[in-house]
């Protein structure tokens, strides 16, 4: 498959386009999974998810099914959740904690560090049976970032702190939140499919343009509520890539966020509480750093498939093919550690009020993206146009972010390397 | 139980399961002013995540947690045409079933029903299938909702992608 003309990024004239076959063809999907799911750094989960030894949540990353496990000897490891034996699927519940795992097929036992630890019947191999080579396999590569855990299958990538690049600032951001850094996610998953091509929800996670027309009806609650005055603009802030196809949009934006922007919503009682949130993050980062993490939002994107949305709550996403027109989404919401009882409650409110697919905003996203899909499927036009703003500095409703992750994906799947993923002239 | 409780107790299950019709009837008519007339000034309606139908809403991340004010918001948002996923609206066709009351208090009567919606759009057939709960109130105005709280069988909402109406 040729993908080069696949994209068309002219800088001197300010056009980018993206050919549409990109988003409908099986064939390009294999090799994606081929050279990008394969290979670049993708998100498994938080080390809150695993508190105790022995607790477990099974994942599946990048269509490959895992267990996330923290040892009895308090060590995160991530192991490909197939039977070294003849390929079960060894632990198959979703959540939970144990001292070890059996496989149901021939009852070999592993230990939650992924040992073998008993077969029936040992007796009846030669001589010389190694259980440590028949133990459940960890993946390629593991490793996390504030709590954040990453897996990569290719054994010869680059160190994911590099390959976080310019993400690593934004993920501080979220987490400097937490007056101890200690972020957790918040118990329960959403989980939910959309019959569209995965990259258009990586596109759609950080575009600031489509905000004012698809969530009409937010902004509506917004300002029937009274967070937002009529005729105010929507969002104001920048757009950057960071390095690698990860980009963020940093914006103010009129709705109120638990740390620590108050809006009628929380209610008045909040009010001082806030305020005291904010006030302690003053004196801990200065002002500077406060007002930004505070009263600026970001939507961060780290290619290829993670979503980190500090917006009226903090929600992660990650989404996978499941076909070149069908994708699973997972998001879950996390919170400083040290939120509970009437300040966590709020901050689950104000989640639900925008996010989720029962939320006043995604599902309407959702819409978009199968809209778009049906477009693509109908093979008629050719090429999508991903110009805006990419002769100005660039903005949160102007499109550099999906500039950047398309730079990124081309590179990747022609086999090139990149060192600018920005528009050139603007480079931030 | 003798045959004037057991008659009792049938007439209120037959008043429920009647009651239930209705609503159904006034959610696949759209007239959603109407069944939000339904519900008491204090209500909650919650929609858990599939993946644990037990949660807490306070404490865990779910997928609808309304009290009366935000159902108003979203029963406005349905009918403003700007709900993009639900405009035009989706055909829906309610089953509402095996409709039991339990032991309640007096002034209240708490069941369950177990029902499948079928959602039709853009040529797909999407269903939920599941169970409601129901804490109502019964104080001789007619049946009113003071808490109704589904429980989705299904394991992911796949492949319907969000909840864009309402259950
Ligand atoms: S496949 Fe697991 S024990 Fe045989
Ligand atoms: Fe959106």
């Amino acid at each position: 498959m040729n993908i080069a003309p696949l994209i068309l990024d002219d800088r001197a004239r300010g056009v980018f386009r993206v050919h549409r076959s990109t988003m409908t063809s099986e064939d390009m999907l294999a090799l994606e999974r081929e050279r990008i799911f394969s290979r670049a750094w993708l998100y498994v989960g938080h080390e809150s998810e695993l508190a105790e030894p022995g607790a477990y949540r099974r994942r599946s990353v990048g269509g490959r099914p895992l267990v996330f496990v923290r040892g009895a000897d308090s060590v995160i490891r991530v192991l490909h959740n197939t039977c070294p034996h003849r390929g079960a699927i060894v632990c198959r519940q979703d959540a939970g904690v144990a001292k070890t795992f059996q496989c149901f097929y021939h009852a070999w036992t592993f230990d939650n560090r992924g040992q073998l630890v008993g077969v029936p019947d040992e007796a009846a191999y030669a001589p010389g049976f190694d259980r440590s080579e028949r133990s459940l396999q960890p993946v390629a590569r593991h490793d996390s970032y504030r709590g954040f855990h990453f897996v990569c299958f290719d054994r010869d990538a680059g160190a994911l702190g590099d390959y976080l690049a310019g993400a690593r600032e934004i993920l501080d951001l979220v987490v400097d939140q937490s007056l101890d850094g200690r972020m957790q996610v918040v118990s329960g998953e959403q989980r939910y499919s959309i019959r569209a091509n995965w990259k258009l929800l990586a596109e759609n996670s950080i575009d600031g343009y489509h905000a004012a027309p698809v969530h009409r009806t937010y902004l509506a609650y917004l300002q029937g509520t009274g967070a937002m005055r009529p005729g105010e603009t929507v969002v104001t802030g920048r757009a950057r890539a960071l390095g690698n196809g990860h980009a963020v949009i940093e914006y103010r934006a009129p709705w109120g966020r638990p740390v620590a922007r108050w809006a009628p919503t929380f209610g008045e009682v909040a009010r001082g509480e806030i305020e005291a949130i904010r006030a302690e993050l003053r004196s801990r980062y200065g002002d500077e750093r406060a007002e930004r993490i505070a009263d600026w939002n970001r939507n961060l994107l780290i290619f290829p498939n993670l979503v980190v949305n500090d917006i009226m709550a903090v929600t992660l996403r990650t989404f996978s093919p499941i076909g070149a027109a069908e994708m699973d989404v997972t998001a879950w919401e996390i919170a400083p550690g040290e939120e509970s009882g009437e300040r966590l409650a709020r901050r689950l409110h104000s989640f639900l009020e925008f996010l989720g697919p029962g939320g006043f905003a995604t599902p309407d996203d959702v819409e978009a993206l199968d809209s778009c899909q049906i477009g693509f499927a109908a093979d008629g036009v050719e090429w999508s146009d991903i110009s805006r703003g990419m002769a100005r500095e660039p903005r949160p409703d102007d499109e550099l972010q999906m500039r950047s992750f398309w730079r990124e994906w081309h590179a990747r799947m022609t086999g090139t390397r990149r060192s600018d993923w920005s528009d050139g002239r603007f480079a931030a | 139980m003798t045959g004037a409780a057991e008659d009792a107790r049938l007439l209120r299950q037959l008043r429920v399961a009647d009651f239930l019709s209705r609503e159904a009837k006034l959610l696949d008519e759209w007239r959603l002013e109407e069944w939000l007339a339904l519900f008491t000034d204090d209500a909650r309606y919650v929609v858990p995540g599939t993946d644990d139908p037990q949660a807490d809403p306070s404490r865990s991340l779910v997928l609808v947690d309304d009290d009366r004010e935000r159902l108003g918001w979203r029963v406005k948002r349905l009918l403003s045409g700007h709900a993009h996923r639900e405009f035009p609206w989706s055909r829906t066709r309610r089953i509402v079933s095996n409709v039991l009351v339990e032991d309640s208090p007096p002034g209240r009567i708490f069941a369950g029903a177990s029902f499948v919606v079928w959602r039709f759009r853009h040529r797909h057939a999407d269903p939920f299938i599941g169970h409601a709960d129901y804490d109502l109130v019964d104080d001789g105005a007619g049946l009113r909702i003071a808490a109704k709280r589904i429980t989705i069988d299904q394991e992911s909402l796949s492949p319907n992608g969000a909840l864009s109406m309402i259950l």
